[in-house]
């Protein structure tokens, strides 16, 4: 049962970073990354 | 199985000087905004230190929750759980940079080395979930701004990494985000120092207790394909195992504990090689070499 959950679960992560990666995330997490964040650095 | 830490404290050493390859940032205080801040990093590494290369899951899953645009990450939480699923807390043991500084921490020689009450640690341990639902998914998600967007709530009042690895460098560099400090930036520092001086005296506080990444990758140690095993032919009772665990897991009874980072100490200490480690090693025979020379040790054949 385990590695039903287990298979299950590999196949559906990588099935959710293509669909994040389809809807345009990639470039939400790129545009947070690629700044300081000031919230991170405890100023924000 | 100081062998094992040393192997290990190197891994960790390469991992996080891997993650935070941006040299220069260092001394020119500017963060790396090169194409591979796209992907996410398996551990907890600030996107803003100025070494960073790539970025952190967890500012990320906040980013994405707290934008206008969306409300959820699928590619970071689909990135997390494939690292889970694939590892578990493997990454915590070996990878992670605040882990490894946390190791270090706990190896200044203290009279107050402090061990948990089983009880306590087993109400504080439920802390990091909270953590991760209340901080980093239901705040971003609900406390939004008059344009929709939210803060990292957890970056923002509690992640001790960020002012670690981006807050302290980056207002020691750069004049203008020295100049914004403020109550907030104090508050993060004070909860920094108390996470550093609480680790002298317990291992991994920050780990066990706090982080969400942990918190998450946590849900999948016993059912991830790296596995730890323990062969009940081969164990003796002997609880050296249990003993030599610095995450005070019960390894003969729960090999696979959402608590345990795989750092392998125990596998080592075993004087029979009854725990095993690895991808696959359901079906695997261990290997009989340890048991026997250790029965031999007893005067007992190993065939007895
Ligand atoms: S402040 Fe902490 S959680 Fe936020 S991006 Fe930095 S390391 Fe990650
Ligand atoms: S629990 Fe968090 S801080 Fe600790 S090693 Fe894992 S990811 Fe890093
Ligand atoms: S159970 Fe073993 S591998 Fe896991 S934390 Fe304890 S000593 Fe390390």
């Amino acid at each position: 049962m385990k590695n039903i959950i287990r298979n299950i679960i590999f196949i559906a992560s990588i099935g959710l970073i293509f669909f994040g990666g389809f809807r345009g995330e990639i470039g939400t997490v790129f545009n947070k990354a690629a700044n300081i964040c000031l919230e991170c650095i405890g100023i924000g | 199985m100081a062998n094992n830490n040393k192997k290990r404290h190197f891994v960790q050493l390469l991992s996080s000087i891997a993650v935070n390859g941006n040299f220069k940032g260092f001394f020119n205080g500017r963060i790396y905004t090169g194409k591979t801040k796209k992907i996410c990093v398996p551990i907890l590494n600030c996107y803003s230190c100025p070494g960073a290369l790539g970025a952190c899951p967890i500012g990320s899953l906040q980013a994405v929750i707290g934008s206008i645009k969306y409300n959820i990450s699928y590619y970071v939480l689909g990135f997390m759980s494939l690292i889970g699923v694939m590892f578990g807390r493997l990454v915590c043991g070996w990878l992670c940079p605040f882990g490894f500084i946390q190791d270090l921490l706990y190896k200044i020689p203290t009279k107050f080395k402090l061990t948990v009450s089983k009880k306590a640690n087993n109400i504080l341990k439920y802390l990091k979930y909270a953590v991760f639902i209340i901080f980093v998914l239901i705040l971003p998600m609900t406390l939004r701004d008059q344009f929709g967007m939210s803060d990292p709530y957890f970056c923002k009042y509690i992640c001790p990494a960020g002012t670690l690895e981006a807050g302290i460098p980056l207002t020691l560099l750069n004049k203008s985000l020295r100049s914004a400090i403020g109550f907030l930036f104090n508050w993060k520092v004070l909860l920094l120092i108390t996470i550093v001086i609480l680790s002298i005296s317990v291992y991994r506080v920050f780990c066990r207790y706090i982080c969400p990444l942990g918190a998450f990758y946590s849900l999948f140690n016993s059912i991830s394909f790296y596995k730890i095993k323990v062969d009940k032919d081969k164990c003796i009772n002997c609880n050296a195992c249990t003993n030599n665990c610095k995450m005070n897991i019960e390894v003969y009874k729960k090999p696979n504990s959402a608590e345990c980072i795989r750092c392998g100490d125990c596998i080592k200490s075993c004087p029979t090689g009854a725990i095993k480690s690895g991808i696959f090693i359901d079906n695997e025979r261990f290997k009989t070499k340890k048991v026997n020379s250790y029965n031999a040790k007893l005067g007992k054949s190993s065939n007895s």
